[in-house]
This record gives C-alpha cells, sequence and structure tokens, in this order.
C-alpha cells in the first residue's frame, strides 16, 4: 500500500558563506509510509536538497541534538509527529543562539552556563571500595533531575535567558544544580547556594514556565529552581 | 577588550524574599482596606478622617506604603537589568528611581501624620 502523504515546510535558511542574511524557505516533501516524526521528514528533506543543515544524532529523543523551534515552539524532532503539526510547518533554529548555519546553533554560551554550575559530584571522602551508597528515598530525590539531555530547548524559550545568556545559568543549567544540591552524596551544598547566590544567576527566574511547557523529557525545572530558593531559605533563617 | 562577565552579587536572596514578604504584607493591607472601607457609614470626608486617626491604621498604612516601595524598587530593578545594558545609564535610572521611592516614602508619612 502507498499512500504519499506531501508536507509542506517553511524552514530557516542561513548559510553565512553564501547568504547576506537569512530567509525562510518554502519547500515540500514527500513522505513514504514509514516515516513517522518530523525529523524522518527533514531527512526526506535533505535528501532532496542536501545544502539544509541540521544536527540530529541517536533519533530517539536521548542525545538531545535535534532540538529546533517547530512551528514557534521549541522541541525535539525526533518526538514530533509529523502528522499532528499544522503545515506549512514551520522550522527555525532555538531563539537566543547565535545561528552557525540554517537550523543549527552555537551552543556555548548554553554549555558555559551549565559548566558554571559545576555538574559534577562533589565529595572529599575517601572512596568506598564499591561505590557511594544510597537509601532508595535519598535516590528517589534525583527522579526528574537526572533525565536532563541538555537539548536547550527550555533556556532557549526562557525571556531571561534571552536577556542575559552571559549572566543567567537558565532552566537546564539550574536543574543539573539541584540534581547535585540534591544528592546526598554530594558534599558541596553551602558553595553550590552561594555560587547561585546571585541576582542573575539563579534570581533572574521569575517563574514564567516556558521550560516546563517545552522540555521534551517531561521535566521541571521551575519546581527546581523552587526547592533551590527553598534550600537557600532554610540556610538563611 | 573583552569585558568579563562579573556575577556574584549577593542580595539576590535578600530581595527576592523581601518581594514575597511584601506582597503578603500588601495583600493584608488589602483585606484590611476593605473591610474598613465597605463597613463605614458613608463616603464622607469625616468617615475618612476617622478610619485613619487611630494609631494602628497610622501605622499599617505606613507599612504598606513601605512594602509598596520596596516591592516596587526590586521589579524596577528587575526591569532594568534586564533591558538596560550599559551600567552607567543603569546607575543613573537605579538612581533616579531609589530616590523617588524614598521622595514618595516621606511623602506619605508626612500625608498620614496630618490627618
Amino acid at each position: 500500500m502507498s499512500s504519499k502523504r506531501t508536507v509542506q515546510f517553511k524552514i530557516y535558511r542561513y548559510d553565512p558563506d553564501k547568504d547576506d542574511k537569512p530567509y525562510m524557505q518554502d519547500i515540500s516533501v514527500d513522505l513514504e509510509e514509514s516515516d513517522k516524526k518530523l525529523l524522518d521528514a527533514l531527512v526526506r528533506l535533505k535528501a532532496k536538497d542536501d545544502t539544509l543543515s541540521f544536527r540530529r544524532s541517536c533519533r530517539e529523543g536521548v542525545c538531545g541534538s535535534d532540538a529546533m523551534n517547530i512551528n514557534g515552539k521549541n522541541g525535539l524532532a525526533c518526538l514530533t509527529a509529523i502528522d499532528e503539526l499544522p503545515q506549512p510547518v514551520t522550522i527555525r533554529p532555538l531563539p537566543g543562539l547565535p545561528v552557525i548555519r540554517d537550523v543549527i546553533v552555537d551552543m556555548t554560551q548554553f554549555f558555559k552556563q551549565y559548566h558554571s554550575i559545576k555538574p559534577y559530584l562533589i565529595n572529599n571522602d575517601p572512596a568506598p571500595e564499591r561505590e557511594r551508597l544510597q537509601t532508595p528515598e535519598d535516590r528517589e530525590e534525583l527522579n526528574g533531575l537526572y533525565e536532563c539531555i541538555l537539548c536547550a530547548c527550555c533556556s532557549t524559550s526562557c525571556p531571561s535567558f534571552w536577556w542575559n545568556p552571559d549572566k543567567f545559568v537558565g532552566p537546564a543549567g539550574l536543574l543539573a544544580a539541584y540534581r547535585f544540591l540534591a544528592d546526598t552524596r554530594d558534599q558541596a551544598t553551602s558553595e553550590r547556594l552561594d555560587n547561585l547566590e546571585d541576582p542573575y544567576r539563579l534570581f533572574r527566574c521569575h517563574s514564567i514556565m516556558n521550560c516546563v511547557d517545552v522540555c521534551p523529557k517531561g521535566l521541571n525545572p521551575t519546581k527546581a529552581i523552587g526547592k533551590i530558593k527553598d534550600m537557600m531559605l532554610r540556610r538563611a533563617v | 577588550m573583552v569585558k568579563p562577565v562579573i556575577v556574584g552579587a549577593h542580595y539576590g536572596f535578600r530581595d527576592w524574599l523581601l518581594q514575597r514578604i511584601t506582597a503578603v504584607v500588601m495583600a493584608l493591607y488589602t483585606l484590611v482596606f476593605a473591610v474598613c472601607a465597605l463597613t463605614m457609614p458613608d463616603g464622607s470626608f469625616e468617615s475618612w478622617r476617622g478610619v485613619f486617626s487611630g494609631g494602628f491604621m497610622k501605622f499599617a498604612t505606613f507599612l504598606f506604603f513601605m512594602s509598596l516601595f520596596f516591592h516596587a524598587w526590586i521589579g524596577v530593578r528587575d526591569i532594568f537589568m534586564d533591558y538596560i545594558k550599559p551600567t552607567g545609564i543603569r546607575l543613573a535610572l537605579h538612581s533616579v528611581v531609589a530616590l523617588l521611592l524614598i521622595g514618595y516614602a516621606g511623602w506619605a508619612a508626612q500625608i498620614l501624620w496630618r490627618l
């Protein structure tokens, strides 16, 4: 059985070597029966026009490479069902980050913020013979935090990150910060809180929850940020 | 020359907390004010004056205005931090707003204790 489906696209195109400025390209592509997700359609599109550039890798929502702005909302192309998208499907790069080419963005600033919260366990005790143990209850606290794939959908949908990407850590970085603050094996709680005790780094968040709205993994950075504020309160009073 | 990004002014938490506390004060005062206004026999000048003649109401109203000014200061400062990038202009705007709010606080006290 062959049922040809055609999808209309409006795609942001920019090749700094050739184009003076970005433009929106109208293009359509015929899909095969097996094409289910937006990424499948983009791969077909690239077969048709190989100058189109986008990142992709695992094609199943684990690597976080194919984050883009889909019909005005950030998401992963590989997790977005193509049949559910109103046409023409408008594809743009993640907002607020410098564009390298087409929908590929420079994520340096995003990762700089992520690294600034020291996203690793800090424990100065001698390492035990096997592993540092946690109770099941303590481990439970890390659920909803460690699953982040750093796709940057959340941070690039956050106006506070758009205005201050160099100073505001952003929802992804703050979620990771709380992941280590909440870890009973971590010994740097106070230093981590000091690192965020700043009008910009944490407190640019005004809880508008764009991050929660777009997270393709269903995580809740706003809640994690609230818990960091709660820890600061408990520390202060 | 590339200017290094400087962060780490340790007043983020204090201001955030202050904004929440002042919000609660304003919400409570609004209730007290609504009750006073609704239980007033008539809307005459004398009735209004009666409401504000007591020490408690003077104190509560002054607390309300102080909360409002602190709350407004943090909110407006946050807006400047987002949208006004040159440090000089931002400092100037911060100063204007801060001085204006201090002036308003004095003015509010003068009006309240004149009644």
